[in-house]
């Protein structure tokens, strides 16, 4: 099981935070415009998905899933978007990204009056945390 | 690390006369800096939003508060839930406007203000104005606009302390640019 990468954007779509443990292919595409294409596609799909669901539509976008990955996606009341791509034998890692938010976001960043809010991250706690939290879940 | 990890997270309490004390330091710093009861309950307000925006996320994350879908409910959680984590008391929310926008926190007790009297010649300092704020801006970042004040404060005679949280406009989500 592996753990491609994760993306974070903030309420307003700009991008926060990315890191990669395990990607394979490159893109030919700067990364500013990826994470734009990204937030521009999670935001249809939010969109798309509360429009068409039959019944009450709200926080009903968790995951999708390719023949070669699966893109999980997790939103705070904030707006606050966590996007993880792992494999696809990974199942539901909402706690998951949750304990992200909880136990690094909110703490290394939230608690850190140093850091700005709604800019790309810059700490290196952050990363150092995020990393080590990643690494030691089961299906890294 | 230990730092990090906030004393609430541990399940120990901070004292809370430490805060109340250092709170009344800073009020009282505040009232020597600034000429008037006006530009001193404005910094308080404005302090205190900048510590709502951030406050907010410490909230939901702790308390895993999934969105409010009407404002009865999100009452409800400020007061059983924010006051109750930020600083231990549960006000009573009551005085709802006819139509449902508004309503009011009643703090018997404000921890802020328990050794706390106010010196004559301040009749327009809102003592706590620190909690308007802080409720400002933790409500916009759930995109709630609100009007707060205080309608009444024990420290100016009254029996009780009221905050009266009015609802202006939910704020939508951006759209990014080149969508729709």
């Amino acid at each position: 099981m592996v753990v491609f990468n994760i993306y974070i954007f903030n309420r307003d779509g700009t991008f926060l935070y990315y890191y990669e443990w395990n990607r394979r292919t490159n893109i030919d595409m700067p990364k500013f415009e990826e994470f734009k294409l990204l937030h521009g596609m999670l935001f249809s799909i939010k969109s798309f998905v509360t429009r068409l669901s039959p019944t009450d539509g709200k926080n009903s976008f968790l995951s999708y899933q390719t023949n070669k990955y699966k893109l999980h996606f997790y939103e705070t009341p904030t707006g606050l978007k966590f996007v993880m791509n792992t494999d696809l034998t990974v199942g539901n890692i909402k706690p998951v990204l949750h304990d992200i938010y909880n136990k690094v976001y909110v703490e290394y960043i939230i608690k850190n009056p140093l850091a700005k809010l709604n800019e790309p991250i810059q700490s290196s706690l952050f990363s150092t945390k995020l990393d080590e939290l990643v690494k030691s879940l089961p299906f890294f | 690390m230990s730092r990090q990890n906030s004393a609430r997270a541990d399940g120990k309490k901070v004292s809370s006369e430490l805060f109340t004390l250092t709170y009344g330091a800073l009020v009282s710093q505040l009232v020597k800096d600034f000429e008037n009861d006006d530009a001193v309950n404005k910094k308080l307000y404005d302090m205190g939003y900048n510590i709502g925006v951030r406050l907010i996320e410490d909230l939901i994350a702790k308390g895993n508060v999934q969105r409010c879908h009407d404002l009865r409910e999100t009452a409800d959680v400020i007061a059983k839930l924010g006051f109750k984590m930020f600083l231990g008391v549960t006000p009573i929310v009551s005085k709802w406007s006819p139509g449902g926008d508004e309503f009011s926190l009643m703090l018997d007790n404000n921890p802020l203000t328990e050794f706390v009297e106010l010196p004559s010649g301040h009749d327009k300092l809102c003592y706590s104005n620190i909690l308007c704020g802080v409720l400002k801006g933790a409500l916009e970042m759930v995109q709630m606009d609100v009007e707060v004040h205080f309608v009444q404060d024990v420290l100016h005679g009254d029996d009780t302390s009221e905050i009266r949280v009015k609802f202006i406009k939910k704020l939508e989500d951006a759209i990014p640019a080149g969508e729709e």
